[in-house]
């Protein structure tokens, strides 16, 4: 096992190298270069003069070496400087990814349990009242774009209820402002892990293996308890498991939505002001992100499935 | 007379789709009494799982008891509550079923699913109910109980499985079993062990069965009473020998007739097959079920309405449903046995020799990591086979003849060795580096003719890309006219060309696998299991179409094969291979008389008969098949020969004993001392 995750740690550390690398390339590309000197110096500077900037700010030396330099820096915690907040990236992105954190959270720990539920007891019986409902249920609060359902709930819970804030202050969270945001994503993101649920209920509750549990007297409380349910959440784990990263990105519109300035909010900034270091930053946590849920996930689907222990 | 443990009494089961009720079971009446062992016979579509199932109340959502009564113990089960049937099942009433592998949870551990059954229903300690499951594994015949316990399904072979779902119905001693087709999924020797095992202890423990199967040799062997089913009905039934000597209702005797016995082969005694196919249930015909495949058919007494079961004989309980029952002449030899003559065959068309296909097993392919081992596939295999002879490869699952066939036919490389096709080494040229000419003359027919068809294109369509593919005819009209020949030859008719897949049974689905086969007048046609996926009266049809086929075109046939007595009908020679490597080479005449090879002796053996006047010698094999990454030591099959000498086999290759006209046997024993024994058969 520790062979095992030791090699996914290495797989991971040779994935971020090749991927930062080629994010590197693609944000200091020479035009891209050029519009960051107009804008970071002055904008009616000759040609000359940014070639000069360029030199002068180091972007004129061989790409390895630059990207060396930063990843030199990077590796020792230091990301560099962001040239749209005019501070170390470090005091900008984590803050914003601590607020977006808090956010994921709050998701994620109601969305596991509800969805979970919502599948596990539609796709225990197929095709019954029950089923049919919740499946309608998912159906409806996946198909409903997160920009609408959160311009929805704004209108009602805030305009017109005024139950919430439809605007979320990060940083200093109460129930009032943070409901919204939390419900929009939450309500998309239930139906959508619950269907994935069901359809596995549904396979492992139609195997012969629940078959043979119920024939040899168990109850079908017991069978769903002692024998399904464990075959049946291997493959909403590693569909969970994909949330985070999703999260993470899927953020955007609702932070965008409510104002809430966490990492999605940072994402699109740093983009939109091509602030490279901000930019490399945000990218090389999102892989980091993606390849560490990636390896729990494997390592709970070697737990879940002991086909994969042991093979 | 006592209580009958399991009374069914006039049973109809139907299924509720949204689009009708379908009847699946109809009018079906059945007796099981203490210690009687009942074979409920019948082929796939015929309701005989289902009336299993109904016996345990487990028909799922849309299945229903729409008629009759299930007495157990003289007590009707529709009169149980929830709660009483959860304590019937697994402790009064157990079932075994088809596939161990897929009955067993796959996330728990043995110990586990057993230990639950005694905890259950008789409400013990987990101490005790862990010691009578290892108890129970020891009388399942399963080494190393404690092992196994600790075991998950996935790590253990497939005859190991289908020994701890024994184990785990046995458990608690019920006073029925319900056994649905339960070595379908296994290989004949272990097949052999498991029926051994499941005779002896239910015997032991009292239990009776009922024994669903559509392998009328294993019902004869396992049963003392039978019940013939058909498209939802009985048919006949009776004590087993009584049936099988003087059946009287003419599927029966057309499932007997189309099933090869030994010592019959395709030139002394074509099989015959049932005409037509199993009607679908909702379109069953009037009066007879079987009235449209039936040689009897009178229109004016067998369509006349519902026929009942009638008394045969009343000592042995001998019932059959055919009106003409006192018409029919059931001694009368049938019409089409004569003789055919027997083919010469030509000049060697193929040869092996020295062949060998390894494969490596790396430990990761990102990393490379060291070499794990070699799977020795084949082994040194060395044969030739003539023009228009069939050379039938025999062995179990594992045993190499499947790596064979894909050497053949240009899937894989052969490690070393030479394959000579007509004079050229093929052994190393892969199928898209072969001429033309080689890849058609060289075909295959697979083994599940469910999956080798594309659903989306229509028959013909399908069949005419194969034509373009080999190169047959220059223009469209050109192909279409072959493929009409085609499906004259596989004996469809030519309206089949725009059917779709899904249209098709599945006897009709192999006989578009054997018209694609042909397509290109193939030299060598390589049939790799071609009707174990069918049932028996339709297996009948296809093997004597392709026999029928293979005469007219001279066409080498390489049929590979675990059914011997397939094999022994349709083959002029046969290799026996095991592990890998060829145990034993010969005419089917060498092979299916001493001296035998210790390994073809047991697998003749395993065979089970459907012959009540064939006695056999019953040899059956210890153990499981040793992995081929880690073959034995000396002879392979030392490890499981009951006749292995220690120190002797387990160390040195077995030496290639050349017989008599290009008999050879690979054995340390010496043939003569092996031709003592004397033939598995007796009469």
């Amino acid at each position: 096992m520790l062979l095992f995750i030791g090699k996914r740690l290495f797989v991971l550390f040779l994935t971020m190298l090749s991927l930062s690398f080629i994010v590197f390339t693609l944000v200091t590309i020479e035009p891209n270069l050029k519009k960051l000197a107009l804008n970071q110096a002055n904008m009616r500077m000759e040609e000359e003069a940014v070639q000069s900037w360029l030199e002068k700010n180091g972007y004129k030396r061989p790409i390895l070496v630059q990207y060396g330099e930063w990843l030199g820096n990077a590796l020792t915690g230091d990301f560099g400087y962001s040239t749209h907040f005019r501070k170390p990236v470090n005091e900008v992105i984590w803050p914003k990814l601590w607020h977006t954190g808090i956010l994921m959270f709050w998701v994620l720990i109601i969305t596991i349990p509800i969805s979970l539920l919502i599948g596990i007891i539609a796709g225990m019986r197929e095709g019954s009242k029950t089923d049919r409902v919740l499946s309608v249920f998912s159906i409806i609060t996946t198909s409903v774009p997160q920009y609408v359902s959160g311009i929805l709930f704004t209108i009602i819970f805030s305009s017109w209820l005024k139950l919430f804030k439809g605007v979320a202050k990060a940083g200093s969270i109460t129930f009032e402002n943070f409901t919204l945001p939390v419900l929009t994503i939450v309500i998309y993101d239930i139906g959508y892990i619950a269907r994935m649920t069901r359809a596995s209920m549904v396979e492992v509750m139609n195997a012969q293996y629940i078959r043979t549990a119920r024939l040899k007297g168990m109850s079908f409380i017991s069978v769903v308890f002692k024998h399904a349910l464990r075959n049946a959440l291997i493959a909403p784990f590693t569909v969970i498991m994909l949330q985070f990263p999703w999260l993470l990105t899927g953020v955007v519109i609702v932070e965008k939505l409510f104002n809430y300035k966490g990492f999605g909010f940072l994402l699109v900034a740093a983009a939109d002001q091509n602030d490279i270091d901000v930019t490399l930053a945000c990218g090389v946590v999102a892989v980091i992100l993606v390849l560490t849920t990636q390896l729990i996930s494997d390592i709970g689907y070697a737990f879940l499935n002991p086909r994969i222990r042991f093979s | 007379m006592s209580i009958p443990v399991l009374e069914i009494e006039n049973l109809s089961v139907s299924f509720m789709t949204r689009a009708a009720e379908v009847p699946a079971v109809m009018d079906f009446s059945m007796k099981v009494f203490e210690g009687d062992a009942m074979g409920l016979v019948g082929e796939s579509g015929c309701g005989k799982s289902t009336v299993a199932l109904a016996i345990m109340k487990y028909l799922g959502g849309t299945g229903k008891i729409v008629g009759g009564s299930i007495k157990f113990r003289g007590r009707d089960m529709s009169t149980f509550s929830e709660k009483e049937l959860e304590d019937i099942r697994g402790s009064k009433i157990a079932m075994i079923y088809q596939e161990p592998m897929a009955s067993l949870n796959p996330a728990m551990r043995i110990s586990s699913q057993l230990i639950e059954v005694p905890i259950l229903h008789e409400n013990i300690s987990k101490d005790d109910a862990w010691n009578r499951s290892t108890e129970m594994l020891q009388k399942v015949n399963l080494p190393d109980p404690e092992r196994i316990m600790n075991a998950f399904p996935h790590q253990l072979s497939g005859g190991q499985q289908q020994r701890i779902v024994i184990a785990m119905a046995l458990l608690s001693k019920p006073s029925l079993l319900l056994l649905d087709e339960p070595t379908t999924a296994l290989d004949v020797t272990v097949e052999a062990g498991i029926i051994n095992l499941v005779k002896n202890l239910s015997k032991e423990i009292g239990t009776s069965m009922l024994f669903v199967s559509h392998n009328l040799g294993l019902i004869l062997e396992t049963c003392n009473k039978i019940t013939v089913m058909y498209s939802g009905e009985t048919v006949e039934t009776g004590e087993i020998n009584q049936v099988f000597r003087n059946m009287r209702h003419p599927y029966t005797q057309g499932l007997l007739r189309s099933i090869p016995l030994p010592g019959k082969n395709k030139y002394d005694a074509p099989l015959q097959a049932i005409a037509g196919q199993l009607p679908l249930p909702h379109e069953r015909p009037n009066g007879c079920n079987f009235g449209p495949r039936c040689p009897h058919l009178d229109k004016e007494v067998c369509e006349s309405g519902n026929i009942e079961m009638q008394l045969i004989s009343s000592n042995k309980n001998h019932f059959s449903r055919c009106a003409r029952v006192d018409k029919i002449q059931w001694n009368e030899k049938s019409l089409s046995s004569e003789k055919k003559p027997k083919s010469s065959s030509g000049g060697t068309l193929l040869t092996v020799k020295s062949l060998s296909k390894d494969y490596d097993v790396a430990a990761n392919v990102v990393f490379g990591g060291k070499k794990k081992g070699t799977v020795k596939a084949n082994v040194d295999l060395n044969f030739d086979a003539k023009v228009g002879e069939t050379l039938a490869i025999v062995g179990e699952s594992g045993c190499g003849k499947s790596t064979f066939a894909k050497v053949l036919l240009g899937l894989e490389n052969a490690s070393s060795g030479k394959l000579e096709f007509e004079d050229n080494d093929i052994a190393n040229t892969m199928v898209d580096e072969r001429k033309r000419a080689t890849v058609s003359a060289i075909q295959m027919i697979f083994q599940n003719p469910f999956d080798t068809l594309n659903p989306s294109h229509s028959v013909g369509g399908q069949i005419m890309r194969t034509l373009e593919k080999v190169g047959v005819g220059s223009s469209v009209e050109e192909r279409q006219q072959r493929m009409y020949e085609l499906l004259d030859l596989v004996k469809l008719p030519r309206e089949f060309e725009k059917r779709m897949p899904r249209q098709l049974s599945g006897g009709q689905k192999q006989r578009i696998g054997i018209a694609r086969a042909f397509a290109g007048s193939p030299k060598v046609v390589v049939a790799d299991e071609p009707v174990s996926a069918l049932d028996v009266s339709v297996q009948a049809a296809v093997i004597e179409l392709l026999i029928d086929i293979q005469e007219k075109f001279d066409t080498t046939m390489l049929f590979i094969s675990h059914d011997l007595s397939v094999v022994r009908y349709v083959a002029d020679r046969v290799v026996v291979m095991y592990l890998g490597k060829i145990s034993e080479t010969g005419t089917t005449e060498q092979i299916f008389s001493p001296p035998y090879h210790p390994y073809t002796e047991a697998l003749l053996s395993a065979v089970p008969i459907a012959d009540p006047d064939i006695k056999k010698r019953q040899i059956l094999l210890e153990g499981s098949l040793p992995s081929p990454l880690n073959p034995p030591k000396g002879c392979v099959f030392n490890t499981r020969c009951p006749n292995a000498i220690i120190g002797k086999c387990d160390k040195i290759d077995p030496p290639l004993q050349k017989l008599k006209e290009g008999h050879t046997i690979s054995c340390h024993i010496d043939a003569k001392e092996l031709s003592k024994k004397g033939s598995v058969f007796a009469q």
